[in-house]
């Protein structure tokens, strides 16, 4: 389970997040929304490690990360909302890379690396240099470059921005494959996304969090047809949830 | 062990790129052979191989400062270092990982110089030995500057001061010519620059006169550790910002 414990983040003067306290379940699939600059990618960074929290905590199964970082980033891992990949290096090579680095050996990051490209369906261009895939297949890799390390919780940070819609939904099949198996924190603006995809979804604005619940139940405390709805409701309101 | 994959990685980056490579060991050769010819045709002693070869191999290596700091600055514009940053390694794996494949194209920059430079009239002996070590560790400082430009700058700035900087190696490291020449406040600011110290220390060690190596070794030695350091400071504080 991840713990956020009012934690803050302030630049200067300004408070991007302003005492966030959430708890996030093991395995479970979580999406995190919020309107440009509400502080969803902060929370992100803080939560993998990227940044640290001007105040509060952050645990996972009860151990604040920040006793140790290096431990705790071994267990996390994240796909960033550009692709992140080598572009030079082949699709087996990236993959390989990035477990290699998680502390695998040669041969485990191979057998890895082969199971990753048949999950993602990207074993046909295995040799293919990263730089000549399309943009769907990229983003393909480097989420499957998020998912090699087996890591606990996988960030998936707008996983499908710019694709087109059979890419979009190429890519929920595989990431409707991966739910139960790894605690997922997805952030997207794509809402029908977070229908298909999410357990339970988080709003925020102004760097707090505005609304929490599963859509169905966000639906109906808010007597909303749809999340869309929903999420106009309470960004515009700046309800505090927590 | 997090660091030399690291390293591998990026080494199979620069060396996948051939453009920059054909630059970075052509262009060297080029004026190499071409400086022999138009000393073939002077009537005094300008561009002796000997005083020429470890100048156009200390030129050759600002290209390692183009190669690092295109790297480092396009893995900064791209997420790769977001990705790298959210994983275990640290900042002793950053470093290792960015100087260490660097070492051996600086290798291979010397040993095809002086492969050329043996077919101009250089004699490869003992000393030959010394000025490869001298080099490499000369080349340090170029990998340096690189990491210093890709830690402040994007790739495509990295290309535009590259531009600048290869001229300033050029000119103020007495290469083409004996700073001598000019004499005045313009030796003197070269003097205070490490290009021409790099010059010199090859130069040295070529010519076999050991006791004026290290005078000139121990500025770029100085230099390498202020510019690296500083690199890595600021690359430290951008992991954490």
């Amino acid at each position: 389970m991840i713990e956020l414990n009012g934690i803050t983040k302030a630049f200067g003067e300004r408070v991007v997040v302003n005492h966030l306290s959430l708890k996030i379940n093991k395995g479970e699939f979580f999406a995190l929304l919020g309107a440009n600059g509400a502080g969803k990618t902060t929370t992100i960074k803080m939560m993998n490690g990227l940044q640290l929290p001007t105040s509060g905590d952050i645990k996972i199964d009860g151990k604040s990360i920040y006793s140790n970082l290096q431990d705790a980033k071994q267990l996390m891992n994240i796909s960033p909302q550009e692709t992140a990949i080598a572009p030079n290096l082949s699709v087996k090579e990236n993959l390989e890379f990035i477990a290699k680095i998680y502390g695998c050996d040669k041969k485990e990051a191979a057998t890895r690396a082969c199971e990753m490209m048949k999950q993602f369906s990207l074993t046909d261009r295995s040799k293919s240099k990263a730089k000549t895939l399309s943009g769907g297949l990229q983003r393909r890799l480097s989420i499957a470059m998020a998912m090699i390390s087996k890591p606990q919780i996988a960030f998936l940070d707008e996983p499908t921005l710019g694709l087109d819609v059979r890419a979009r939904r190429d890519l929920w099949n595989i990431l409707l494959g991966l739910k139960g198996q790894m605690t997922i924190i997805l952030t997207t603006h794509y809402l029908d996304e977070v229908e298909e995809l999410a357990d339970r979804v988080g709003i925020m604005n102004h760097g707090k969090l505005c609304a929490l619940g599963n859509t169905i139940e966000l639906k109906e405390k808010y007597n909303k047809r749809s999340l869309e709805e929903v999420f106009l409701f309470v960004t515009e309101e700046m309800e505090v949830f927590v | 062990m997090s660091s030399l994959n690291f390293a591998s990685r990026n080494q199979k980056e620069i060396l996948r790129d051939p453009l920059s490579l054909v630059f970075g060991f052509g262009l060297p050769l080029v004026l190499l052979f071409l400086f022999s010819i138009m000393q073939q045709n002077m009537p005094y002693e300008l561009f002796q191989i000997k005083q020429l070869a470890p100048g156009i191999i200390v030129f050759g290596f600002s290209f390692l400062t183009l190669f690092s700091g295109m790297l480092l600055g396009k893995d900064r514009g791209s997420s790769l270092l977001m990705r790298l940053f959210a994983s275990p390694l640290g900042a002793r794996d950053y470093l290792i990982g960015y100087l260490l494949p660097m070492l051996p194209i600086a290798l291979l920059q010397i040993v095809v110089c002086f492969i050329a430079s043996s077919f101009l009239g250089l004699t490869l002996d003992a000393n030959s030995i010394v000025a490869l070590i001298v080099l490499l560790l000369i080349s340090v400082l170029f990998i340096s500057f690189g990491l210093l430009f890709g830690t402040l700058f994007t790739d495509k700035q990295v290309g535009g001061i590259f531009a600048l900087f290869v001229n300033i190696t050029a000119f103020l490291s007495g290469i083409w010519f004996s700073l001598d020449l000019i004499g005045g406040t313009f030796k003197t600011i070269c003097y205070l620059l490490p290009f021409v110290h790099a010059v010199d220390a090859a130069q040295s060690a070529f010519s076999g006169n050991h006791q004026d190596i290290w005078a000139s070794l121990l500025v770029v030695i100085g230099y390498t550790v202020v510019i690296m350091g500083i690199a890595i400071m600021i690359f430290r504080k951008r992991i954490h910002s």
